[in-house]
């Protein structure tokens, strides 16, 4: 990776103390920027989705022949009809809440997205998809770049991360988005007990108030407490939210089930990052009754219950799901019944104004080396739709930004139209 | 008491931190002969796991990944070997490799036996990989990555178990250039499917019966599943700069395999990507190493035949490493800054397995690296959640020893500036900001004049405490 995360730091705590200076406007600004308005949840797929089990080509004659023991049978396999090349398509017989809003109209399945020469690193795959640069991955993510573009002072609420470590699509010069795993144990504590928690918390606070510029690294520090102070009270109000819907009890659905809360009090959040783990299944997928049908039910129950409980309290026009994963997996199975590390997969979105459909056309299966829709000597899937298109569309209809500007080119030629 | 500062810069570093009695006895060694002291450890004595069991005589460790969490916790505190467990922990992260996976596979009894069973605790003498880390240490890194290459953990992990001719299995093979040796942008795409092709047959087995408690998994080789063709590769793999390894009769095919480890551990981009994590290990994270360092650290590491000990003493001993700017240059791990507040702050009635949950908190769960790249380091470590959750745990260690530390503070703070630097003489946190200093004055005048009763005391000195082992500049080592 030639991405520095030094340099990264030196040209982000310069910044911060603009972020950070006018923290007591900060609820005023909240309100002008973000209350009430549009909002991104992005979900990753961490490890390399094998997409070709999540919307399955159940036609194709090598689909079961490369993958004797992880075909999904084409019965049992959610039909979902044709993409426009006419291959038939299913959905993953555990995606019983998604195929529901598909058929509803409201889920957008993009199949081939990727990029040329499509990295097989989980490292240096997610780097590219984070900062939307496979030339180089440095400097802050896509996401990041976006709230960048906000006028300062940005919200500290602006983003909204329930991973615990900040993913780098959401590194921003501006601001340190806050994690909040879990927004009722988000917290201060003093040893004396609640009663003491005022006068300490008020020094913590004093504490780290200074960002000196000859020190970036303690001013880094100072930079994440200041926006853990900032938050607190605010996140602490959407820890009492009670949901329209039962979540599964699992660290994806409690996570979308934060964020449900954080958009039913309208706290002003603009970007939330969600990530379900498992993905990299190199062996012992069992597609239908194993690892990767679990992974499969928790994204399902997980999306479906947040879908309903947006839905239930009308913010389903306001929310916009967009889902990724580092790439897709090899066509042909290996040894251990898993499947190594691929090129292009799918991606989903819906909410907001999504025009649900199936966009794109699936690879042809065929391991004939002159086959167009894979690459790698017809192992891995060809990128058909450029990410970074999705990403235009996003930034650009969805969010109001200009995404030439935040993606560093123009990418809006080719794209999907589900916005 | 005023402390070497160097030492203890060194026992930061090449340990986790120090108790006031062992940073004199350090002192009056001097810099030098401590660090030989620390990198020539065998001499000294390991009772360390004894002292574990005798405090905790219910824990079992080799079989509850938890106790195996806390007996680890526990060796970071209290071994006199700091610098052997400060690289069981560089290893842990260099070969992140994570117990859910593996008792997904093999269930918690099998996964917790193979990450951290000592040789004396487990039924055929084998060693869990924590306890390979600790073999190997500071021996030779070539050495290590064929023990890693063999290791059951390691062979779950990255499905090194079900690697055979008909399929090969890509992801050891990947991972073993990519993260653990010579780094991305080093290799093709070819040479990961060579490698694959290379440890096809280094498998597992299991002996004795499903679920008996007596059962455990061993490497073996199993020459049937060995591809016995040629491999090609785009780098060096034999000294005369044959890219080849040659075709072989299966029985002789383990061969395979310690040629591409030999190659990939002389690899010059091997020694320079070990000399740059050491840096960023032992030295700083704020500044970059410059070239002369990366090359001479890469040049004791080839001459030295690929030996750790000499090259982390060069590392030590480098001018970098002395240098006042690398003093508190480094964001420290959750587990090096529980250890270290444990140490400075004491642990009288705070069970080690109250640390667990906080640690998952702050973003590190021992043997639970989120992915194999390990976990991100410096600034990644600081989310705002991470932050609170190292806040709340300095509450809850502190919160647990109020009347202790009430005691200790008796008589030290006549004035707040007495009791402040009463506490920053023990904990040494990086040279406080001004603003920060002024606000923990503040703080101890806060509510009424000060008196340094003892009724002042049961209050002001733990939140005084709190809020320095709580405060950023505590974060840096």
């Amino acid at each position: 990776m030639k991405f520095s995360r030094r340099d990264f730091v030196r040209g982000g705590v310069a910044a911060f103390s603009v972020g950070f200076a006018a923290p007591r406007f900060l609820c005023d600004v909240a309100l002008a920027q973000g209350a009430g308005s549009r909002n991104l949840v992005v979900v990753y797929l961490s490890g390399g989705n094998d997409s070709l089990s999540m919307l399955i080509p159940y036609l194709d004659p090598f689909y079961a022949t490369r993958r004797p023991t992880l075909a999904v049978p084409a019965g049992q396999t959610l039909q979902i009809g044709s993409d426009r090349a006419g291959n038939a398509l299913g959905l993953h017989p555990r995606l019983t809440g998604l195929r529901s809003i598909f058929n509803e109209g409201g889920l957008a399945l993009i199949q081939r997205s990727g990029y040329e020469n499509s990295s097989r690193s989980h490292f240096e795959g997610t780097d590219i998809w984070s900062t939307a640069n496979p030339e180089t991955t440095q400097g802050p993510g896509w996401l990041g770049r976006y709230l960048d573009s906000f006028p300062p002072p940005l919200d500290p609420l602006s983003g909204w991360n329930t991973a615990g470590e900040t993913p780098r699509s959401l590194q921003a010069r501006m601001t340190a988005v806050p994690s909040i795993l879990n927004p009722s144990a988000y917290a201060f504590q003093s040893p004396n007990g609640a009663a003491e928690v005022g006068a300490e918390r008020a020094c913590a606070t004093r504490m780290s108030s200074h960002l000196p510029v000859h020190r970036p690294h303690l001013s880094f520090v100072n930079a994440s407490a200041q926006a853990a102070f900032a938050t607190l009270d605010r996140v602490a109000t959407v820890g009492a939210y009670a949901p329209t819907v039962v979540y599964p009890n699992n660290g994806f659905a409690l996570a979308l089930r934060g964020v449900a809360g954080a958009l039913a009090s309208r706290i002003g959040t603009r970007v939330f990052w969600v990530q379900t783990g498992g993905y990299d299944t190199h062996a012992a997928q069992n597609t239908l009754n194993g690892t990767y049908a679990t992974l499969m039910s928790t994204l399902n129950d997980g999306l479906t219950a947040f879908y309903q409980d947006l839905r239930n309290q009308g913010l389903l026009s306001d929310t916009l799901v967009v889902q990724f994963s580092e790439f897709g997996r090899r066509v042909q199975e290996n040894g251990s019944a898993g499947t190594d590390h691929g090129a292009a997969s799918v991606m989903m979105a819906f909410g907001g104004p999504v025009r649900g459909g199936v966009y794109g056309t699936a690879p042809s299966l065929s391991p004939d080396p002159s086959n167009q829709t894979l690459e790698n000597g017809g192992s891995d899937v060809r990128y058909e739709t450029d990410f970074r298109s999705v990403y235009a569309r996003v930034l650009d209809n969805w969010l109001g930004a200009d995404s030439v500007g935040i993606l560093g080119g123009d990418f809006r030629a080719g794209s999907p139209e589900f916005l | 008491m005023a402390q070497d500062p160097r030492i203890q810069h060194l026992l930061r570093r090449a340990g986790f931190g120090t108790t006031g009695a062992d940073a004199a006895r350090y002192s009056q060694r001097g810099f030098a002969a401590t660090i030989e002291e620390l990198v020539d450890f065998a001499s000294i004595p390991d009772a360390v796991d004894a002292a574990f069991t005798a405090s905790e005589p219910s824990s079992s460790p080799s079989t509850a990944i938890n106790d195996a969490r806390q007996r680890w916790l526990y060796r970071m505190v209290n071994s006199r070997r700091p610098l052997q467990e400060k690289m069981v922990l560089f290893w842990h992260n260099h070969f992140a490799t994570a117990y859910s996976k593996i008792a997904g596979r093999v269930g918690a009894l099998g996964a917790t036996q193979m990450m951290a069973a000592t040789r004396q605790e487990h039924p055929a003498g084998m060693r869990g990989q924590l306890e390979l880390f600790r073999e190997y240490a500071l021996p030779n890194f070539r050495d290590l990555l064929f023990e890693i290459a063999k290791d059951p953990a390691m062979l779950v992990w990255l499905d090194g178990r079900a690697n055979t001719k008909a399929r090969p299995q890509e992801n050891f093979a990947r991972e073993i250039m990519e993260l653990f040796t010579i780094g991305i942008g080093q290799f093709a795409e070819a040479d990961v499917y060579a490698g694959a092709r290379v440890f096809t047959g280094w498998n597992l087995q299991r002996v004795g019966e499903a679920n008996e408690p007596t059962t455990y998994y061993q490497f073996f080789y199993n020459p049937g599943q060995h591809d016995t063709d040629a491999k090609e590769f785009s780098f060096a793999i034999h000294g005369n700069g044959s890219r080849t390894i040659p075709a072989r009769a299966a029985s002789a095919g383990m061969q395979d395999g310690l040629d591409l480890i030999a190659a990939l551990a002389r690899h010059p981009e091997t020694a320079r990507r070990l000399a740059r994590r050491l840096w960023s290990f032992f030295i700083s994270e704020i500044q970059p190493p410059d070239a002369a360092f990366v090359g001479q650290i890469a040049n004791v590491y080839l001459q030295s035949d690929c030996h750790m000990a000499p090259t982390v003493r060069a590392v030590l001993l480098s001018r970098g490493f002395a240098a006042q700017s690398s003093y508190f240059a480094r964001y420290s791990w959750p587990v090096e800054y529980v250890a270290r507040a444990l140490k400075e702050v004491g642990s009288a009635g705070f069970p080690l397995s109250s640390a667990l949950s906080p640690l998952a908190n702050m973003g590190q769960q021992l043997f639970e690296p989120p992915d194999v790249g390990g976990w991100s380091l410096g600034t990644s470590w600081f989310s705002t959640a991470a932050m609170l959750a190292r806040m709340n745990f300095a509450s809850s260690l502190i919160g647990r020893q109020r009347a202790d530390i009430a005691r200790a503070a008796s008589g030290n703070g006549p004035t707040p500036e007495a009791l402040l630097s009463f506490y920053l003489d023990r904990l040494t946190p990086a040279p406080l900001e001004p603003g920060a200093y002024e606000a923990l004055l503040a703080y101890l005048r806060g509510g009424g004049d000060w008196a340094g009763s003892d009724a002042q005391l049961r209050i002001k000195a733990p939140g005084l405490l709190h809020l320095i082992v709580g405060s950023s500049e505590y974060q840096l080592v």
